[in-house]
Parts: structure tokens; C-alpha cells; sequence
């Protein structure tokens, strides 16, 4: 498969997996008044993209690297899990690591990809977003570099397009704010792909791996997870 | 690529006409239509004619509120463990047409905690007249407007009204109220929908639903 397309095609916002309705926690912040314009939108996609957005990008990496061997992406589902405290979180990146694997199957069907099946059956609640990114991407053949672009794009992308409903933002702002991310974007996934896949030998020892937390996201989540009324699932 | 590479086990891959390739158990039915329509006191009218009957489910799309899931459990139409609830990011028509995997899931998932399961209900949140159900995600769907919504509606036309599987136009005890033209509506109706069922009814006046009950449970039929 042509990797720059394949890669696109992963990367596509109207991919069908479930992301369009995850905020990535805009919606939390924008309820509780600390997003209200394009510049604290911008800002609140900085912290996001240097937070989980790295963490998120490295394991993807590492995923890509690791697959499609399960015990070693098992070993990084349990590196994803610890540096996801929230509950609310962790549901809410296996529901889109879930939307992943399902899109992937049926839009390639070929047996690197339908052998994922056993990633879902053997990981409790699915894989993790960026396990399950990494393992696709491993599966159509992308490599760990382009598991974390993937990542990164989308640790921002999604959270962003999620302004112009909730805050009815100008979609060129929006678009703008974006474009000007893209060299902290290829920033971040470069050095996620140089700690991911130098990150041989998973295990309670590994200090490569980073875990850049972001403590008012995970607070967040857990809060709009009890919401009455709210339109994104996270 | 070889066709050998094609194929694997536990993995069914999708029509070419664009069709999901799910089972034919549970029925999947979508209920779609605008704001205010009378879409959850439908889904609660065919719960209350046909859950005695089939076993049957429902997944909401939001806005979903306690007063919608009253609507449901109050009247005891349901039990709580066979209503399912989604997230559409403000986007309904998105969810039910365009990625539909947490409907999917949502369908997937209520049909492992029950068995036997004969029948679910996909409630849209309320949309436009050009939201329609991919054919993905549920196999029959129902586009629910109302008289007071304006009589021009079936002459405007749109996928939902000309392509829904089932045309309900609800509310017509309302009609003299907000000097709705039935006779038109019904001429403007035919001629939008030819050779496809519509039903005009008041669930005021029918709680049951009847006409659209028995739809569903002849689709039901084998």
C-alpha cells in the first residue's frame, strides 16, 4: 500500500471511528469558562499536545514497533494504562482504541489487519487509543514515525474541530491555530518515535518512556463524566 | 492484493453495495426525524406494544436527559439495562449516518447482554430533514414529523421523507389547532413517497402507536 495515502487515510478527521464525538476535554473546559476564544483554544491545545499528546504519541510509536507481537503489546497497553489515572479516560480512549480497530478491519481487510481481532479479545475493554493506533498502522504498513504523527495530529485535531460546536468558533481560526501547531506537532512525534522505539525491553524498569501528566484533564474527565446534559462522550 | 490474503476467520467484511454485513437478529430500526417530532414517545408507544412480545432494546442518541430516560422507565416500558445511551459530539446526523461505530458498539453490546434479543430501537437526537441512517448501522428506519411542524414538510421532500423505510406524521389531533391542511399533507405525501408506507397518527390519541407496531412487528416476521 502507497504509505503517504494509507497514512492520510488514518489520519482523515472523518475517518469512522468514533472520534467525532470525544472533545479530548474542550468540552469540560469550555463548561467551566477556561476556553473562550481562539488564543485560550490555542493554548489549551499546547498543553494537551505536550501532555497526552506526547505520551499518547510515544506509545503509538512503540505499539507500531511492538506489533504484532500481543505479550509486547500487552506490556505497553499496561504503559498506557498507568499514565491514564482517570477512569473516565482510560473508558474513553478504549471506546476510540475500539473505533479504530473496527474501522480498520473493514476498511482494510487484509489478514495483518483481521489478526488484531485477538487485540480486543485478549486486552480487558479493547486496546487503548494509541495502542490500537500503533498496532493499524504496524498492520498497513506505516511505520512507528508514522503511528506517531498519526497520534499527535490527532491528540489536537479532533479537540479543535470540537471549538467551532461548542464555542462557534470560526472554523479558519480553528484551522489557523492548527497550521501553526504543526512544527511543535512534527516536534513532538519525532522525539515520541525516538523514546518509543528506543523503548525496548518494557517493564516496571523503563525509564525511557514518557509520562507527562495532565492533572486538570484527568480532574475534567472524571467531572463531565457525571454531566447531566453533555454532547461529547469525553 | 491476493485473495488468499483476503480472507480470515471471525471478521465479516462489508457489502460492496455499502450495506453492513450484521445479522439479521436483533431487528435494528432506526428512529430519525426533527426536534420535537415525537420520536422518544414513539420508541416508548412501540416499547409499550411490543415488549411483551419480542425482546427489544433501545440505544438514544443525545440529547439524552433524566427526563427522556423517565419517559422510558417511569411508564416501565423498559427496564434500565436495555436502554443505551451515546454521545454524538453535537452532531446527531454524524453519528447515525457518517461513523456510526458508537451506535455500532452500542447495538453490538446490548445484544451480548441479552440474548435472544429480537428487536432494537436506534433513537436519533433530533436533526433536520436530510438526516437519514446508513444502512450500516440499522437494517429498516422510520422518519418521525409532526403536523405542527408545518404542512409544507412532505412537500419539501428530503431523504426522510422520501427514502425512510416507514413515514410517521404524528401529532394530527393538533392540526386544527395550528391550521395544518391533512388533506394536502396526504396528497403531498403520496406523491413524495410513491410506492412507500406513510401513517398519520396522534400518539396523544393512539399511545400504542398501532399502525407503526404493526410495521415493525411484520418486519419482524421471518
Amino acid at each position: 500500500m502507497p504509505a503517504s495515502s494509507t497514512l492520510l487515510t488514518l489520519a482523515d478527521g472523518r475517518l469512522p471511528a468514533g472520534g467525532h464525538a470525544h472533545s479530548g476535554g474542550l468540552e469540560e473546559a469550555v463548561g467551566n469558562g477556561r476556553v473562550t476564544d481562539a488564543t485560550e483554544l490555542a493554548q489549551f491545545l499546547t498543553g494537551r499536545l505536550h501532555t497526552s499528546g506526547s505520551v499518547d504519541a510515544c506509545l503509538a510509536a512503540l505499539s507500531c514497533w511492538a506489533a504484532p507481537s500481543l505479550p509486547a503489546l500487552d506490556a505497553v497497553q499496561s504503559e498506557a494504562t498507568a499514565r491514564t489515572p482517570s477512569p473516565a479516560l482510560r473508558a474513553a480512549s478504549k471506546a476510540q482504541g475500539r473505533g479504530v480497530l473496527r474501522a480498520a478491519q473493514a476498511m482494510w481487510p487484509v489478514a495483518a489487519v483481521g489478526r488484531l481481532d485477538v487485540l480486543a479479545k485478549h486486552l480487558p475493554g479493547g486496546p487503548m487509543h494509541p495502542v490500537a493506533l500503533g498496532a493499524v498502522a504496524n498492520a498497513i504498513g506505516l511505520g512507528p514515525a508514522d503511528a506517531a504523527l498519526v497520534t499527535a495530529h490527532c491528540s489536537v485535531s479532533g479537540p479543535a474541530w470540537a471549538a467551532t460546536r461548542l464555542l462557534g468558533l470560526d472554523p479558519f481560526a480553528v484551522g489557523r491555530c492548527l497550521a501553526e501547531m504543526a512544527p511543535a506537532i512534527e516536534q513532538v512525534a519525532a522525539a515520541a518515535t525516538a523514546a518509543g522505539v528506543g523503548a525496548a525491553g518494557l517493564g516496571p524498569g523503563n525509564v525511557h518512556l514518557p509520562c507527562f501528566s495532565a492533572p486538570l484533564l484527568d480532574i475534567g474527565a472524571e467531572a463531565h463524566e457525571h454531566w447531566e446534559v453533555r454532547l461529547f462522550a469525553s | 492484493m491476493p485473495p488468499e490474503d483476503h480472507e480470515h476467520p471471525g471478521h465479516t467484511h462489508a457489502g460492496v453495495n455499502g450495506h453492513g454485513s450484521f445479522p439479521a437478529r436483533p431487528l435494528r430500526v432506526g428512529i430519525g426525524g426533527p426536534v420535537g417530532s415525537g420520536k422518544t414517545a414513539l420508541v416508548a408507544a412501540l416499547c409499550r406494544a411490543l415488549a411483551s412480545k419480542w425482546s427489544v432494546a433501545v440505544v438514544t442518541n443525545d440529547i439524552y436527559t433524566t427526563e427522556d430516560a423517565k419517559i422510558l422507565l417511569r411508564e416501565a416500558v423498559l427496564p434500565a439495562d436495555r436502554v443505551l445511551a451515546v454521545q454524538t459530539g453535537c452532531c446527531p446526523h454524524t453519528a447515525i449516518r457518517d461513523d456510526i461505530s458508537a451506535n455500532v458498539e452500542a447495538v453490538e453490546a446490548l445484544g451480548h447482554a441479552h440474548p435472544g434479543l429480537d428487536l432494537v430501537l436506534v433513537e436519533s437526537g433530533g436533526d433536520n430533514l436530510t438526516a437519514t441512517f446508513s444502512y450500516g448501522l440499522v437494517h429498516k428506519q422510520i422518519f418521525v414529523i409532526d403536523v405542527a411542524g408545518g404542512d409544507k414538510v412532505p412537500r419539501k421532500g428530503g431523504p426522510g421523507i422520501t427514502l425512510s423505510d416507514l413515514l410517521v406524521v404524528n401529532k394530527t389531533d393538533l392540526a386544527l389547532l395550528v391550521r395544518a391542511d391533512l388533506a394536502s399533507m396526504r396528497a403531498d405525501t403520496t406523491s413524495a413517497r410513491p410506492g412507500r408506507p406513510f401513517v398519520f397518527m396522534s400518539l396523544v390519541e393512539d399511545p400504542l402507536a398501532r399502525p407503526v407496531a404493526d410495521w415493525v412487528e411484520a418486519q419482524l416476521q421471518p
